[in-house]
């Protein structure tokens, strides 16, 4: 069961040590960049200074609005011709923060995913289709080159299309799939309208990932489709998917510690937690060349699971994801912020002061729907105009979200001032 | 004569009609045709009212989002192919037609078509030189 068994079940002392020395490396290397040699130069950091795995709280924590001022190049330690891929965290344009790697790089993540796939019994004799979004998305090419490495057979069906993906489940004979957890919901309904059985594919495992989900919508999704569901977590400025990964016994995921330093720190003061209570997850990569990373705020809510597990790896393990300690809200596995909105709303002729979301989830499918005032002086009685505002609206928030939101116009002054601390998301979604 | 419509916008939820009838009732404002417009969650809803400047003011007052818009109210005898022959009229000169409805003013005799076009001069002129009487306010009351 296991891929790389010495690493994965390697003596903590033994891995602290790994830890520590790569941290050293990682600080060196982070030290090659245009941002970090300045913040080092500012607060005199060495890579000699670190003397044991405590001393990280030396290092500055990372943001994304760092990774978004020092964008594009501004944290990348090796020459540009070192490079072979970047990847851009999902949401657009304004918001999107790019991340580079190295030849070796590739290998490492690769490596990462065909541990996560195997820990739960993947096997080259497998036919695998990986129904996310490929290209600057970091969900489909990941795993995809994860399970090559395995050596299965691998489907690269991409996002969507769910009549074809279903077609393909039974034309190949797909026995594993990596799929977003309400997309699976969803597609158990396709087979419903086609007339099949969700449980009469050969498919026998399925990866969740690219947003976070309750133990209670696994089950669901597990006693739908008959086959055993596992938790990844990962976020493309820690590479991507791989970061995190359930063992087979599907109580909580073991972080990949000699890839990742991890701390949990309480969100407000950024002081670190003792093992087990839950807060805001911080990881340094501790082995990425082409751009490595200090003590990067994910902004998720979690915990350390104290203890083994069962299973003999000494790697940690992580809970689910409870939440976030920023406004970002993750809906179809799509990561969007509510500033985003904003900004295409409020360029749009007609549109009013005040704006609200709301997310709901039906039959476990997230839907977002958007209240929009209307300016005063747009309405001039006609409902034609107003159609072709509300179809604006929708066309411009699907280019910058990627998600197509329901658009409801409503009178101006209805909604909650948007000034201060307003309420701009209902998150009505449960489990 | 240019006629003038009240318009409310309105979201698609219970009591909005009435939010909009009870003001209009308590300003003695007589409502001589309604229309309501919806598109799933929100609508307009129409008025031509006795009193429309009145009726703009007061709505507006009570906070709803409302506007006059200016519409051709023709008068048309009341019997078989009094309204076909306004609807031809318009559609020979190109006219585009974005909402009509009717009442009838007197029972047997007349009856008013309003009518919200694109064209609102060229239609007006049209409709006269047709021998049709266009109505305001005063005929409304």
């Amino acid at each position: 069961m296991f891929w790389e068994k010495e690493i994965e079940t390697m003596e903590r002392k033994e891995l602290e040590k790994l830890q520590l020395k790569r941290l050293r490396a990682t600080v060196r290397r982070a030290a090659k960049t245009p941002y970090y040699a300045e913040v080092f130069s500012q607060l005199g950091i060495k890579a000699d200074k670190i003397k044991s795995l405590d001393d990280v709280r030396l290092l500055p924590f990372t943001t994304k609005d760092d990774l978004r001022e020092n964008w594009p190049y501004g944290l990348v330690a090796v020459p540009k011709e070192e490079l072979v891929r970047m990847h851009s965290s999902s949401g657009t344009t304004g918001r999107a923060t790019v991340v580079f790697h190295t030849a070796k790089d590739i290998d490492n993540w690769t490596n990462l995913l065909a541990r996560c796939m195997y820990m739960v019994g993947m096997r080259k004799s497998d036919v695998f289709q990986n129904m996310m979004t490929y290209g600057l998305f970091t969900g489909g090419l990941g795993f995809h080159y994860g399970a090559e490495k395995i050596g299965a057979l691998v489907i690269p069906a991409g996002a969507g299309n769910s009549k074809r993906q279903i077609q393909l489940l039974y034309d190949f004979g797909t026995t594993a799939i990596h799929i977003i957890p309400s997309y699976a919901m969803h597609l158990s309904s396709v087979f419903e309208e086609m007339g099949l059985d969700p449980r009469s594919t050969q498919v026998r495992m399925a990866f969740l990932g690219a947003e976070p989900h309750s133990e209670k919508m696994r089950r669901k999704v597990e006693e739908i489709y008959g086959f055993k569901a596992y938790n990844s977590y990962g976020l493309s400025e820690m590479n991507g998917p791989g970061v995190a990964f359930e063992c087979p016994f599907q109580n909580g995921m073991h972080i990949w510690e000699d890839n990742f330093l991890v701390e949990i720190v309480d969100p407000k003061t950024l002081e670190p937690l003792a093992e087990g209570e839950r807060g805001e997850l911080v990881m340094t990569t501790l082995l990425r060349e082409g751009m490595p990373i200090l003590r990067y705020r994910t902004k998720d809510l979690t915990r350390i699971i104290p203890g083994p597990c069962p299973c003999g790896r000494t790697h940690r393990r992580i809970e689910r994801i409870t939440g976030r300690t920023d406004d970002m809200l993750i809906v179809k596995g799509v990561n969007i912020f509510p500033i985003q909105i904003e900004t295409r709303l409020m360029a749009i002729p007609g549109v009013g002061k005040n704006f609200l979301i709301i997310l709901e989830r039906e039959d476990y499918n997230d839907s977002m729907t958007v209240k929009v005032e209307v300016e005063r002086h747009f309405f001039r009685g006609d409902l034609t105009e107003l159609e072709k505002l509300r179809r604006k609206i929708a066309e411009e928030l699907r280019s910058e979200i990627l998600v197509t939101p329901r658009v409801d116009l409503v009178e101006p002054d209805s909604l909650p001032k948007s000034e201060g601390k307003a309420v701009r998301v209902i998150d009505n979604r449960k489990d | 004569m240019i006629a003038e419509q009240i318009s409310v916008f309105a979201e698609n939820k219970p009591g909005k009609l009435a939010a909009v009838t009870r003001v209009l009732a308590q300003e003695g404002i007589n409502i001589r045709a309604t229309t309501i417009a919806t598109s799933d969650t929100f609508g307009v809803i129409n008025l031509i009212v006795d009193k429309p400047r009145q009726a703009l003011e007061a709505l507006g007052r009570a906070g709803m989002l409302v506007k006059t818009r200016k519409v051709l109210a023709v008068l048309i005898p009341d019997r078989p192919g009094g309204l076909d022959r306004l609807a031809q009229t318009l559609s020979k000169a190109g006219i585009n037609v974005n909402n009509a409805y009717g009442f009838v003013l007197e029972n047997g005799q007349k009856a008013v078509f309003v009518v919200d076009v694109d064209q609102l001069e060229k239609a007006e002129q049209l409709v006269e030189a047709e021998g049709f009487t266009t109505v305001g306010p005063e005929i409304l009351r």
